[in-house]
């Protein structure tokens, strides 16, 4: 068997699953520390404010990570249900629906952040522009899976159920995505993504990426930590959570 | 220090975003965490049952 197939197959046993990402924890919230507090320094004190809209934009340093995130979170889940649907791994089906809660969360974050940034730049708490209007359905996709799956019973059926949905909802990134060149709306368009003439300064930059890269690993630590606890739920009852219970045991009793 | 938290007279706006996101993050870190100490709970009692 060769290398991928083994790190496959052992991914979606969880009684090594489990155990693997118990000791990967605490280095990914290292990790997720060593990224944000320079990232959150940087962006709050030292980067320069900007010419047009003052120290309002640094709202940016929370917004456009979480934006980033509800779009990354979302393509993640898509991937993850095509596994689920051809080769019927469970394991795929519960980082769907561990994901769900995570990617709403992200999604609620940059419309939150993005009203209290257009209030003061556009005047506006809300506008039914098509950025926002798209984002505004991301969410309601998100809570729509994670409802679906919560209100089917048999969690083989739920989990079918959800992988189709996750897939039809990828239409729906696309429109996010190029909504500021398709449509006319206020508001602004890219300013990182063209990498052949980035129209934002270094210094405003570099904060920018450290965000976006604490972020991945934020989302990462809570969805092995959600993955974990669906998974100890779901099998309660199994050899594997049993093992797991009886090490803990020993552990407590020193030996005995 | 006084001009830090006055954000250029934006501060309202900029520290309810960072504190609401920071709110946000913290109930998805909690949650997850009280849901596994229940399931320990549970399965530690079913398999005490069981012996």
């Amino acid at each position: 068997m060769n290398i991928i197939a083994k790190w496959y197959y052992r991914l979606g046993a969880p009684n090594w699953f489990y155990p693997l990402t118990g000791k990967m924890l605490p280095w990914i919230a290292v990790i997720f520390l060593a990224l944000l507090i320079p990232g959150l320094y940087m962006g709050l004190f030292t980067a320069p404010a900007d010419y047009q809209q003052g120290d309002s934009f640094r709202i940016m340093y929370v917004h456009v990570p979480a934006a980033w995130m509800s779009m990354f979170i979302y393509f993640a889940m898509a991937v993850a249900a095509v596994v689920a649907l051809v080769w019927r791994v469970r394991m795929a089906e519960i980082m769907i629906i561990s994901s769900a809660p995570i990617g709403a969360s992200f999604a609620l974050i940059a419309l939150i952040t993005g009203s209290l940034w257009g209030k003061p730049m556009w005047g506006a708490w809300w506008v039914w522009d098509a950025r926002l209007t798209s984002e505004l359905i991301l969410l309601f996709i998100y809570l729509g899976i994670f409802a679906l799956y919560n209100a089917i019973e048999n969690k083989q059926t739920a989990g079918r159920a959800m992988s189709i949905l996750t897939l039809v909802g990828v239409v729906n990134l696309p429109i996010i995505h190029y909504s500021v060149v398709w449509w006319n709306t206020l508001h602004q368009a890219a300013t990182v993504s063209k990498f052949d003439t980035p129209s934002i300064h270094i210094d405003m930059l570099i904060p920018l990426l450290l965000m976006a890269a604490a972020f991945q690993f934020l989302y990462l630590w809570i969805l092995l930590l959600k993955m974990r606890a669906n998974l100890l739920e779901q099998d309660l009852h199994c050899g594997w959570v049993k093992k797991i219970i009886w090490d803990r045991r020993k552990a407590h009793n020193g030996g005995n | 220090m006084q001009e830090f938290f006055a954000m250029g007279g934006y501060g309202s706006y900029v520290w309810s975003a960072f504190g609401i996101s920071f709110l946000i993050i913290l109930i998805n870190l909690v949650q997850p965490a009280l849901q596994h100490r229940q399931a320990i709970r549970d399965a530690d009692d079913f398999h005490h049952q069981e012996k």
